[in-house]
């Protein structure tokens, strides 16, 4: 658990991180979204002590932060920048043996940790081991750098703009990817973005932030549906607020029974996608199936629009 | 490039038959001669003028990298910040004190010889190596810098881990630049009897024997340009090998 008391940091006399309080439990993944000066960047980095608090404390696991040299603080927190990072004169393993060689682990250690995150990430350890970073895609530098933040088996990761420099395409399977590997690994995330698509996607909870001060902290859908502000409102971007609550529901809790023609859905796809899909055929309604196949019910537009309503 | 590389094995043979025998030679310095004078000087081998040359200029050059990369890495270290304009005023100083100022101020305290030569060359070296280590230690990219603080390492690990190997190509690229200066101004150490090439040149100066000077110069030009080149090539490879690119 990650509780960051009070933290405070100006700089040349400018408020850029004010009093702000939070709590980041085990295993979660918290999005900390909002402009560029908004001082997401500045809390993060505060966190292990790239910069250091005019006041205020972050405890990890009950312990505070500012016990003990900063840089063996970070050594047990994993950190991924835009950019990635990676140190062009060195090998991908090398790269991602960054932190077990700073720990001392031994080499069969260190190699054999290389060889299961490369592994993890979709790189063939024998084809790009060796490999310099220059040699590789965009994509595959990110997961590099992504995976040298991992080496060490963190319990908590840092991540500033992560998927900032990435395509949209490659962008969403970069998110898709980091979902499914923090559910493997358990690993709590704390995520800088100023992308409020990229919060909803990856956040269990996610933090907006403006000039300093932490405006709204809470689940997705209670963010879509009560934002705290009108400027978190905006980030939202007004127009698109019914779907995104859509994108929050699934299938499966609104199946009815009856039938329906045309093709089935799954029962674990969200409400949008299943309104897209029915408007693009011209359906009244959708025939829903498990994943085995076996046709469950239907869903029907008259449920899915009454969905995408403000309830709270 | 391929015919470059010809030529320049071609002139490196050419060099080392000369030196090994030079009255082979004396036919292509014959016409510059006049009354019957020597062709080829022969008061000291010219072997040992080019080994002797060489050396005071590797031993300068040396001396020069060790200080300049070492004050480089000190003024860019967060302490030693406050002695980067200090720094930078005492190495363009020496870059521009005349060698044969330093000469002339040096033998009074040194002795003739070769101690003022290395004190001349060492000062005139120092600035090329200073400015290019400059560079490559204050130019890392900060998502680099960035990362090596976030994954822990503490100041001096990212000295030796991230900033002087990047820094590398750079630096070598200042030593080259020292070098190929050092070589030609070594001759001017003959003024004060240190054993250079520049002997010869002084030799034919003063007996009006242009085929000493030619020899003399020809020799030192020579060296200059294949080491130079030798020097780009290590610098390309190595910055191939770090994938940094980053050479000048």
């Amino acid at each position: 658990m990650i509780e960051i008391e009070h933290l405070t940091k100006s700089f040349s006399g400018e408020m850029v991180v004010n009093d702000v309080s939070m709590t980041i439990n085990d295993g979660e993944i918290v999005v900390v979204v909002g402009t560029s000066g908004s001082g997401k960047t500045t809390l993060l980095r505060m966190v292990n002590r790239l910069i250091e608090p005019d006041s205020g404390r972050v405890l990890i696991d009950g312990l505070d932060t500012r016990e003990g040299p900063a840089y063996v603080l970070r050594r047990q927190i994993g950190y991924a920048i835009q950019g990635h990072g990676l140190f062009p004169h060195r090998s991908v393993g090398q790269n991602i043996a960054t932190v077990p060689q700073l720990l001392g682990w031994d080499k069969a250690r260190t190699a054999a940790r290389v060889d299961e995150l490369m592994n993890l990430f979709g790189l063939d350890p024998a084809t790009y081991r060796d490999r310099l970073p220059s040699a590789l895609s965009g994509g595959q530098q990110q997961r590099v750098g992504v995976a040298r933040a991992l080496a060490a088996a963190p319990k908590v990761l840092l991540m500033d703009e992560p998927f900032g420099a990435l395509d949209p395409i490659i962008r969403a399977k970069a998110q898709a990817d980091l979902r499914a590997i923090q559910r493997q690994l358990g690993t709590t995330i704390v995520l800088v973005t100023h992308d409020m698509n990229e919060a909803i996607a990856l956040g269990d909870r996610i933090a907006v932030m403006d000039e300093g001060h932490l405006l709204q902290y809470a689940k997705p859908d209670e963010i879509v549906v009560q934002p705290a502000t009108a400027f978190v409102g905006e980030l939202l971007g007004s127009g698109e607020r019914p779907f995104r609550l859509l994108s929050f529901r699934h299938v499966r809790d609104f199946v009815e029974p009856g039938a329906a023609s045309g093709a089935p859905i799954a029962d674990t796809t969200t409400l949008r996608d299943a309104l897209e899909e029915a408007l693009w055929t011209g359906r009244d309604a959708v025939p829903v199936a498990t994943p085995s196949g076996e046709i469950i019910g239907r869903v029907t537009m008259a449920t899915v629009v009454k969905q995408a309503a403000r309830h709270i | 490039m391929r015919i470059g590389l010809i030529v320049r094995i071609v002139v490196l043979v050419l060099l080392v038959a000369f030196l090994a025998s030079p009255q082979s030679f004396a036919f292509v310095f014959q016409p510059l001669t006049k009354n019957g004078q020597p062709a080829i000087y022969t008061q000291n081998s010219l072997l040992n003028l080019t080994l002797s040359h060489m050396a005071i200029v590797a031993m300068a050059t040396l001396a020069a990298s060790i200080v300049a990369v070492g004050l480089a890495i000190v003024v860019t270290r967060p302490s030693g910040m406050e002695f980067l304009p200090l720094s930078r005023m005492l190495s363009n100083t020496g870059q521009t004190f005349p060698p044969v100022a330093v000469l002339a101020l040096a033998v009074p305290i040194l002795g003739f010889g070769t101690a003022p030569t290395l004190v001349a060359l060492f000062l005139y070296g120092l600035l090329p190596i200073f400015e290019n280590a400059l560079t490559g230690l204050t130019t890392i990219p900060p998502d680099i810098e960035e990362s090596a603080r976030g994954a822990g390492m503490n100041e001096r690990q990212r000295l030796w881990q991230i900033e002087l190997p990047l820094a590398l190509p750079l630096i070598l690229a200042g030593i080259r630049l020292s070098v190929a200066i050092s070589i030609g101004t070594a001759t001017i150490g003959s003024t004060v009897a240190a054993s250079t090439l520049g002997e010869a040149i002084i030799a034919g100066l003063i007996n009006s024997n242009l085929a000493f000077v030619a020899q003399g110069g020809l020799v030192v030009g020579v060296l200059a340009i294949l080491t130079y080149d030798a020097l780009r090539a290590l610098e390309r490879s190595i910055a191939t090998q770090t994938g940094a690119g980053r050479t000048s």
